[in-house]
């Protein structure tokens, strides 16, 4: 044990440690398509959600430890509630959410005896009528996505998001077949595709029973927070048999 | 891991200690333990008590709601108007809520108290389900209520009471084993009333609370069909508020220049539905003609 660490390094060593402790689990994509956020997540537990709803237009997805980000989780649950009950519902902005817990990892990380070693994205879906493009627009007329880091650090994503285990095959997967405005059966099945390309023995076909799929749904009135389970994510990931290319956005679903 | 005590500064925007410590899936304790200057009536509370022999202060009060079970569900429906002794203090009020998808709350008393209390049982429920993940049971929801009531004792005593009648369905259709099967049918909705002391009182086939409760009651006795549907219920609530308004001054009738009429929240399997009041109105308008030959209905 060094009697002295110099700053820098000490850092070093947390962030090392944060980082390994993330990459040691299952990777999450979560990205925007046509009808709002949709959020993917290799997970072979039925209980342990990695995936949650926080508001009504609000949804968390989080990678690494599961008891440090299920207590953020429920720390931002209640932030919304109060701050929703105090004001009113449609002052519950994800940007002030995702700005909060940018904080408060951030000071763990700082101060704490040892660093959370969570990712998180914060997502809010936009208003009905909110049409997606790859151009800029004011950030309350726009599906968002705020992926912040084990240090606290915060970055606004305009495409996708994607944490935990090893992200650079997913990355890359998802950034070749990504069209802005897709629709959700692509979306899905691009993100499980890109999920199946990282981890032991890739390429994987992952089954519905290993995944956790929910979307934020910008035309479902109040609460936008939908599960897809069971027979319909059986049905979504099914690719139709006139379909001749994967990635192309024009099929129905 | 807890963050008291081991930070220097918290950040100004950050999320409070109090927010990260475990806790149980319950909004209102949350707020209690937390930021109990949020709960309904808190000022009240902390004031000192009224004199004896002072005139208890002039808030607003309703009112008669009445629910009704039939064959696929439950509705509860109540008048619109708000009183301060003989002043009509809001003819448009709304004292029936949608709790959650399969349920709903109607309230009596002190107007302005019974809102608050609504909006916080409401998100009482919304909480715990997004906590736990999995929606509180009817008979869950019935007791939480009731704590919430007992919560506010202290000011019912100083005048200032809320009545709530509960009503709902069980959503996830799974019967409690001490639920007596062969006498009642979980598609039936369920009715709770509760005394100001936080007391919960289920009842069976129709209750109705309020000044005008012993009226609309009456009227609920004979005209109550167990095996009716939901329109023919909806139909019997709106004509026992019709009594109960005939009767009580601090119930509304129907309110056919303004097109005020009662709010109707009628619970089925699929979900608790608030009917529009175009639906309402229909059925207001088919009250009073029946009326017009007949008076007493």
């Amino acid at each position: 044990m060094p009697i002295y660490a110099s700053p820098e390094q000490f850092m070093r060593d947390r962030s090392e440690y944060a980082r390994k402790g993330i990459a040691r689990g299952r990777s999450v994509v979560v990205t925007l398509y046509e009808g709002g956020v949709l959020f993917v997540a290799e997970n072979h537990s039925p209980a342990l959600h990695k995936v949650s709803e926080i508001y009504d237009r609000i949804g968390f997805a989080a990678a690494g430890r599961y008891n440090e980000f299920e207590n953020l989780r429920t720390a931002g649950i209640r932030l919304a509630d109060v701050r929703g009950f105090s004001y009113d519902r449609r002052d519950v902005t994800g940007r002030w959410l995702a700005n909060a817990y940018a904080q408060t990892i951030g000071s763990i990380f700082s101060e704490h005896q040892k660093p959370f070693e969570v990712e998180i994205c914060v997502a809010e879906v936009g208003a009905p009528g909110t049409v997606p493009t790859a151009n800029d627009s004011g950030p309350g007329i726009r599906d968002q996505l705020y992926r912040i880091s084990y240090d606290g650090s915060i970055v606004e994503e305009r495409k996708f998001v994607v944490m935990g285990g090893v992200t650079e095959p997913v990355i890359t997967a998802l950034n070749s077949t990504f069209r802005v405005g897709w629709d959700l059966p692509t979306a899905l099945r691009s993100a499980v595709s890109a999920l199946g390309s990282t981890g032991e023995n890739a390429p994987r076909e992952l089954l519905p029973t290993q995944l956790e799929v929910a979307v934020l749904d910008r035309s479902a009135p109040g609460r936008t927070f939908r599960r897809i389970q069971g027979t319909l994510l059986g049905t979504l990931l099914t690719p139709p048999a006139t379909d001749p290319a994967p990635g192309n956005g024009s099929e129905d679903s | 891991m807890t963050v008291d005590g081991q930070v220097g500064r918290w950040p100004v925007s950050a999320i409070p200690a109090a927010y990260m410590r475990p806790g149980n899936g319950s909004f209102t304790e949350f707020l209690t333990a937390a930021e109990p200057h949020l709960l309904p009536g808190h000022g009240a509370r902390q004031s000192v008590p009224a004199l004896a022999g002072a005139a208890p202060i002039a808030v607003p009060h309703g009112t008669t709601i009445v629910a009704v079970t039939c064959q696929d569900g439950v509705v509860i429906a109540g008048d619109r108007r708000a009183t301060m002794g003989n002043i009509i203090a809001q003819r448009d009020i709304e004292k029936v809520f949608v709790a959650d998808t399969h349920s709903a709350i109607g309230i009596a008393g002190t107007a302005g108290l019974a809102v608050e209390l609504v909006r916080l049982f409401r998100l009482e429920l919304e909480h715990y389900e997004k906590i736990e993940g999995i929606r509180l049971s009817l008979d869950g929801k019935a007791n939480r209520l009731a704590t919430m009531i007992r919560g506010n004792l202290g000011m019912a005593m100083q005048g200032l009471a809320v009545v709530p009648l509960f009503a709902g369905i069980e959503s996830d259709q799974v019967p409690d084993p001490a639920f007596d099967v062969a006498r009642r049918d979980p598609r039936r909705g369920r009715i709770f009333s509760y005394d100001v002391a936080g007391g919960k009182y289920e009842e069976h086939d129709y209750y109705a609370v309020g000044s005008g409760s012993t009226f609309a009651r009456s009227a609920l006795k004979k005209r109550y069909d167990s095996a009716a549907d939901v329109p023919t219920a909806v139909r019997a609530a709106v004509e026992a508020l019709y009594d109960a308004a005939d009767d009580d001054s601090a119930t509304g009738g129907p309110d056919l220049t303004r097109r005020i009429f009662p709010v109707v929240v009628a619970i089925t399997v699929d979900g608790a539905v608030r009917w529009s009041d175009d639906e309402v109105g229909v059925v207001a308008e088919a009250v009073v003609a029946g009326r017009m030959v007949n008076p007493g209905g």
